[in-house]
């Protein structure tokens, strides 16, 4: 088979390049099962990596190839400790890796272990990622009545600095539809999962390229970019706006748009459009409206709980392929679930990072938090990296100016729904600066309107 | 109150003026209240957004204005619209409107309110309303004293047919120009009634605004003249007059020369000449005084008969000239809306585009009683108390209510300029009525309950009268004497006196038995309960619906119709930007404001001759269409098709009027051919033309899928023609209710390869007949 004597081109190659790291680590088990089910790649990666070195290893690599590294939108990873029963997990820090000499731009991951692998020790991680865009339409337009098919590229064996001597990896697709994948003996198909391996005994770097072909007709909700405006009022709100540009990213719309096939024969007809979706809002929410440029958009139902509310709402017209809408969501929630005093006096914000449509990418997320007027010393903390900004916003009678916190990140699942922290100092009598302003201003207009109705300006006497 | 009376004078009666004119602000500022509140029914029932056609073209413009500023916008060349011709806006836009809510909206930023243009654009009106009633009460109060005043303006700022132009999101020119119109007759009052130069500069620079807002200007330049026309034929001819006209025309005319769309047309066209003409015989009127003046009366009889033989002469030669020139014109120097006030057929016989419009239609008798309600019954009150007595004032707003009356009966759309006009005359008649009864429940209860103290009465009388009805008037004079301190006392007091003293001795006469005073009290108080349920009826029910999106009310519910900005926002966001959407004029505005697409047509309908071109297109059949469309560069075709939902203006029942503007331009298009014993149907009686173009199509395409027959709500009736193809169009979007349906011109067919078939088969067949061999390739 062509593909294999690809693959031991590329081991061979990629071996000859050595890591003094790669060496001491090898991975007994590597079992990989990637959901395709939407059009968020969920990978779960378990791994049993052993330390064959004579010094104790601090940490480990996670390899990606170059297609799939910039489509990365997460990595994360947990040690399993414990037996069977009592199994927990600890979650181990992960941050991208740059190593002078990675082959074909491989791009890398470090894991650091909680606490260093002695030699002849072994441990058992359970890695996350997901990955974002990395199904490709094919055909890439199509009609109203057919649905949708896509490819996935990936590798049937996991590219890993380390050799591994026992893999699986199953596919596992949204449907029992699959036109075509790869094979890479031993590989089969039972119902919506396809399973390759087990392989045996692999060197570093080995590199299989697989395709799966096959129906998936989820929705593509892709938020192309996405401005989240997040305005502290330490009168007891934070008001929450959230600007959308929404766009389907699956396989292009070609052609006719019939309503009335969309409407009577529903099952068949667009079934790869979307027209509902659900954003998870935060508990005791009001005010909400959801919006776009020209005004109102009627269809929206709220659900307020007490863990999460839930906005179910629908763009002006379904979505299909390549189709575009925007609009605002915008909601209100009460201060004191979120803002907090920290010990050292300074006040602190804790809130969702994230996006809160259910199964959607965010290709550029901007979020700013827009601090109240007066306060100083804003500092962020995440667990992620995001590029930070300061900028100055005025709003209602703002005379220096509100501190704006821009957090922006690209590439953004659902997953990065998790707390952030903003921390400021603020001194609550700024609090009464603008009423003030304005009863002073007041109490100037009517003292000048007295003074000038008492004060004769005649030249002349009358 | 006589505890009070029976005081010395001094501190008590400067404390009643005190109190009087702060209970008259107040009550002016709740007006105000009143009148801005009452327009947010729609914003409350519905959403804060734009109404309707006009109001998103004005929308637009400003939102052009507060992002490019003024010297942009006065050079703005819009090729969004009218494509392939384009419109200059700046130069044929009246600007007031737009240059308010920019305005607006740059002061609030400069001052760190984030308010949105489109909010600044939603609430103008409602403000500008509450600011007109305030006018309405200056305005009243010149007239017949503060009472009045008051309930005018508490007229005004609910009075249904203002309401109607004026609700929050009917960003139109009106809402800012019935406050111009009316702050400019205030300030001719004004003028006319204290002589003074520094109003009349006002006057001049409200009557800017007016043009700046409003194609209706050309009503005050027209009344105005007609007025002082009035007071010298009656013989009322004073400096006053003088003062308040002459400066007006001057400044005035200059000053509306300065606005891109009147320019030259300030001094060219006919409406503008009754201005001109009074203001010549005011001057020589105003002669003919000083002459008299100086001259003895012997003396003035010899130079009158001099003057009048030379005056005559010139000014047979005047007006020889200007008919001359008038006549070399085609319409006469009058431009079509004009026209169509002085010959209501004017329009229906003409022009067919101003007829289509339903506002230009004359107005049916429960219009007046929808728009301006009660109104209607007091206005003949109010005239006959603006002839007791007559004055300058008074004749004025006389003169205002016969002109409007008559406009509003020509278009219904000028019954916005009778309302004013009604409410001023129904505050009088009210105030007037209301101090009579309470003057003469007063006077009773007092005779009879000091029957002992009956010299008393007489001389309380007096004051009390004089009180009760000008008791605000007075404190205002007062505070304005101490306001301004422009001395007016003087030139104010001879015009007063008299008629305050005629007034007190016509109220002697007119006290009226106490029972009667209070029934009809209560029976006036009723009238003003039913006119203010009325109104707020009409606010809520009858004017708040932004038409674009409508609402029903369903048995599960509210059920809201959203199709047409659904499919805006769909050729906002799906199309390429430099499309071009052709659909029927109606359209266009929002079409470019919402959608951001360049348009064929809009509703600035201002060259027929491309309107014709898309009434033709609508109305050939498919493949003529076809090619009509692709020479402007259509690349989709927008249609209002209500047929699902019963939604009954859509572009089946304007059809009409593409037949017959593009009939009128191209005569291949005859409306006979579409005409089934005089009646456009779509049924299967419906003609063969008819079912055949393309309106018909794009408006019936596949709908007899929906239902099985084709049964359309709102002609109630199954459709002539049910199945059938489109060859040159392709549906590319439908809204959820089938409102809005768009479909694209289908790309040019392979020409080359076509043609080439074709003369294949020609030759194929020729060569066949001709003889049997055939060549085994072809």
């Amino acid at each position: 088979m062509a593909a294999r004597n690809w693959i031991f081109a590329v081991a061979v190659f990629l071996s000859l390049s050595t890591f003094s790291s790669a060496q001491d680590l090898q991975i007994v088990n590597a079992e990989r099962r990637i959901d395709l089910s939407s059009h968020i790649v969920k990978a779960f990666l378990t791994l049993k990596v052993e330390n064959i070195g004579k010094d104790p290893a601090a940490d480990m690599l996670l390899a990606f190839p170059p297609t799939q590294i910039k489509n990365l939108a997460m990595v994360q990873a947990l040690a399993v400790m414990g037996k069977k029963k009592k199994k927990n997990y600890l979650p181990l820090d992960v941050k991208p890796s740059e190593q002078p000499d990675a082959p074909n731009d491989a791009g890398y991951f470090l894991v650091s272990f909680a606490t260093p692998l002695g030699p002849g020790e072994t441990v058992t991680l359970e890695v996350l990622y997901i990955l974002t865009h990395s199904l490709e339409p094919f055909p890439v337009e199509i009609t109203q009545s057919e649905s949708q098919l896509v490819y996935y590229r990936d590798s049937a064996v996991v590219l890993s600095p380390y050799r591994i001597k026992q893999q699986t990896t199953f596919f596992k697709t949204p449907s029992t539809r699959v036109e075509s994948f790869t094979s890479v003996e031993p590989a089969n198909r039972a119902g919506k999962e396809i399973k390759y391996g087990a392989y045996e005994d692999r060197v570093p770097y080995s590199y299989a390229p697989v395709i799966v072909h096959f129906e998936n007709n989820s929705p593509f909700a892709v938020v192309e970019e996405l401005v989240r405006e997040i305005e502290i009022s330490h009168w007891g709100s934070l008001q929450i706006t959230e600007n959308y540009r929404l766009t389907h990213g699956g396989a292009r719309h070609k052609g006719v748009f019939s309503r009335v096939e969309y409407q009577s024969r529903r099952s068949i007809s667009g079934s790869s459009s979307f027209n509902a979706l659900l954003a998870v809002l935060p508990p005791r929410v009001n005010s909400v409206y959801y919006r776009d440029d020209i005004g109102n958009i009627s269809t929206s139902h709220l659900r307020t709980g007490f863990k999460k509310s839930e906005l179910e709402f629908e763009p002006r017209y379904p979505l299909f392929g390549g189709w575009k809408a925007t609009f605002i969501i915008g909601y209100r929630v009460p201060l004191e679930d979120y803002l907090f005093e920290a010990p050292d006096g300074r006040r602190y914000l804790n809130f969702t990072f994230g996006c809160p449509l259910v199964e959607t990418i965010v290709n550029k997320l901007t979020l700013k938090v827009v601090l109240p007027e007066g306060s100083k010393d804003p500092s962020a903390v995440l667990p992620f990296a995001v590029n930070q900004d300061l900028q100055v916003k005025y709003s209602y009678l703002d005379i220096v100016g509100r501190t704006v916190v821009v957090l922006q990140k690209d590439n953004v699942v659902p997953t990065h729904n998790v707390p952030f922290q903003v921390y400021y100092t603020f001194k609550p009598i700024y609090m009464l600066a603008e009423p003030l302003m304005l009863v002073s201003a007041f109490f100037f207009v009517f003292v000048t309107s007295l003074a000038y109705v008492h004060i004769d300006l005649n030249i002349v006497k009358k | 109150m006589a505890a009070v009376e029976s005081l010395p004078p001094g501190t008590p009666s400067a404390m009643r003026n005190a109190f009087g004119t702060v209970l008259s602000a107040l009550i002016l500022v709740l007006i105000g209240v009143l009148a801005f509140s009452i327009r947010l029914f729609s914003v409350i029932k519905y959403e804060s957004v734009i109404h309707e056609f006009d109001p998103y073209f004005n929308y637009r413009v400003t939102q052009f204005l507060s992002k490019n500023g003024i010297y942009e916008f006065w050079n703005w060349f819009d090729d969004r619209t009218w494509y392939p011709l384009g419109r200059v806006i700046g130069g044929t836009v009246y600007p007031g409107l737009t240059l308010t809510a920019g305005t607006i909206w740059w002061v609030l930023n400069a001052i760190n309110i984030p308010l949105s243009v489109e909010t600044v654009c939603v609430f103008t009106a409602p403000v500008f309303s509450a600011f007109a009633s305030w006018a309405t009460y200056l305005l009243t109060k010149e007239v017949k004293g503060s009472g009045a005043g008051l309930a005018a303006a508490a007229l005004l700022a609910m009075v249904p047919s203002y309401i109607s132009r004026s609700v929050a999101g009917s960003y139109d020119n009106e809402a800012v120009a019935i406050f111009a119109l009316i702050f400019t007759f205030y300030l001719y009052i004004k003028t006319l009634n204290t002589g003074s130069l520094f109003y009349a500069t006002l006057n001049a620079i409200a009557y800017f605004y007016m043009v700046c807002s409003w194609g209706g200007y050309t009503f005050i330049i027209n009344l105005i003249p007609m007025h002082v026309l009035l007071c010298i034929v009656t013989g009322r001819y004073s400096p006053r007059l003088y003062i308040a006209y002459a400066p007006l025309v001057v400044l005035g005319t200059l000053l509306a020369a300065l606005v891109p769309v009147v320019g030259f047309n300030a001094v060219l066209t006919s409406e503008h000449f009754a201005s001109f003409l009074v203001f010549i015989i005011i001057h020589v009127v105003a002669l003919v005084y000083y002459i008299k003046g100086i001259l003895t009366p012997k003396m003035f009889k010899v130079a009158v008969t001099l003057v009048v033989s030379i005056g005559l002469v010139v000014c047979l030669i005047v007006v020889a000239v200007l008919v001359a020139l008038v006549a070399s014109s085609p319409t006469g120097g009058w431009s079509g809306r004009s026209l169509s006030l002085l010959d209501p057929t004017y329009a229906s016989k003409y022009i067919p585009i101003i007829a289509s419009v339903s506002e230009h239609q004359p107005p049916t008798w429960p219009s007046y009683f929808m728009d301006i309600n009660v109104l209607a019954f007091l206005v003949p009150a109010g005239i006959i108390a603006c002839f007791s007595p007559l004055s300058d004032a008074s004749s004025f707003v006389v003169l205002y209510i016969v002109m409007s009356v008559y406009f509003s009966g020509v278009m219904v759309r000028l019954m916005l300029v009778l309302a004013p006009a009604a409410c001023i005359m129904s505050g009088i008649a009210l105030s007037q009525a209301f101090d009579v009864f309470t003057g003469s429940i007063k006077y009773q209860l007092s005779s009879k309950s000091k029957d002992d103290a009956e010299d008393n009465t007489s001389t309380k009388n007096a004051p009390k009268d004089d009180a009760s009805s000008g008791k605000a008037d007075k404190g205002e004079e007062v505070a304005k004497e101490r306001l301004s301190k422009k001395g007016k006392k003087k030139e104010r007091e001879p015009a007063e006196k008299p008629s305050v003293k005629s007034k007190i001795v016509k109220k002697k006469a007119l006290v009226l038995p106490l029972e009667a005073s209070i029934v009809a009290l209560l029976l006036l108080i009723m009238l003003g309960a039913f006119y203010v349920i009325h109104c707020v009826w009409a606010a809520a029910e009858a004017y708040s619906a932004p038409s674009i999106v409508l609402t029903s009310q369903s048995h599960d519910g509210l059920h809201v119709f959203d199709d047409f900005r659904e499919s805006y926002a769909w050729l906002s966001h799906n199309t390429d930007v430099d499309d071009k959407v052709a659909s029927w004029w109606d359209y266009g505005y929002q079409t470019t404001a919402m959608a951001n697409r360049t348009v064929i047509v809009d509703n600035n309908t201002w060259n027929n001759t491309h309107i014709a071109t898309v009434g033709t297109a609508m109305s050939s059949p498919e493949k003529a269409a076809w090619e009509i469309f692709n020479s402007l560069d259509v690349k989709y075709v927008l249609v209002v098709f209500g047929g699902v939902i019963g939604y009954p203006s859509d572009d089946i029942n304007k059809f009409l009027w593409m037949v017959r503007i593009g009939g009128g331009e191209f005569p291949h298009i005859k409306e006979a051919d579409y005409l089934r014993d005089g009646q456009y149907r779509i049924d299967s009686e419906a003609t063969p033309t008819m079912l055949n173009c393309l309106m018909y199509k794009l408006c019936y395409y596949r709908f007899v899928e929906t239902d099985g027959k084709g049964y359309d709500r709102v002609r109630r009736t199954e459709i002539g023609k049910k199945h059938f193809k489109l060859t040159h169009f392709e549906e590319v979007f439908t809204s959820h209710h089938w409102m809005v349906r768009i479909y694209k011109l289908k790309p040019q067919k392979n020409r080359i390869r076509g043609r080439v078939k074709k003369l294949k088969q020609k030759t194929s067949s020729g060569v066949s007949s001709k003889s049997v061999k055939k060549n085994p390739w072809m």
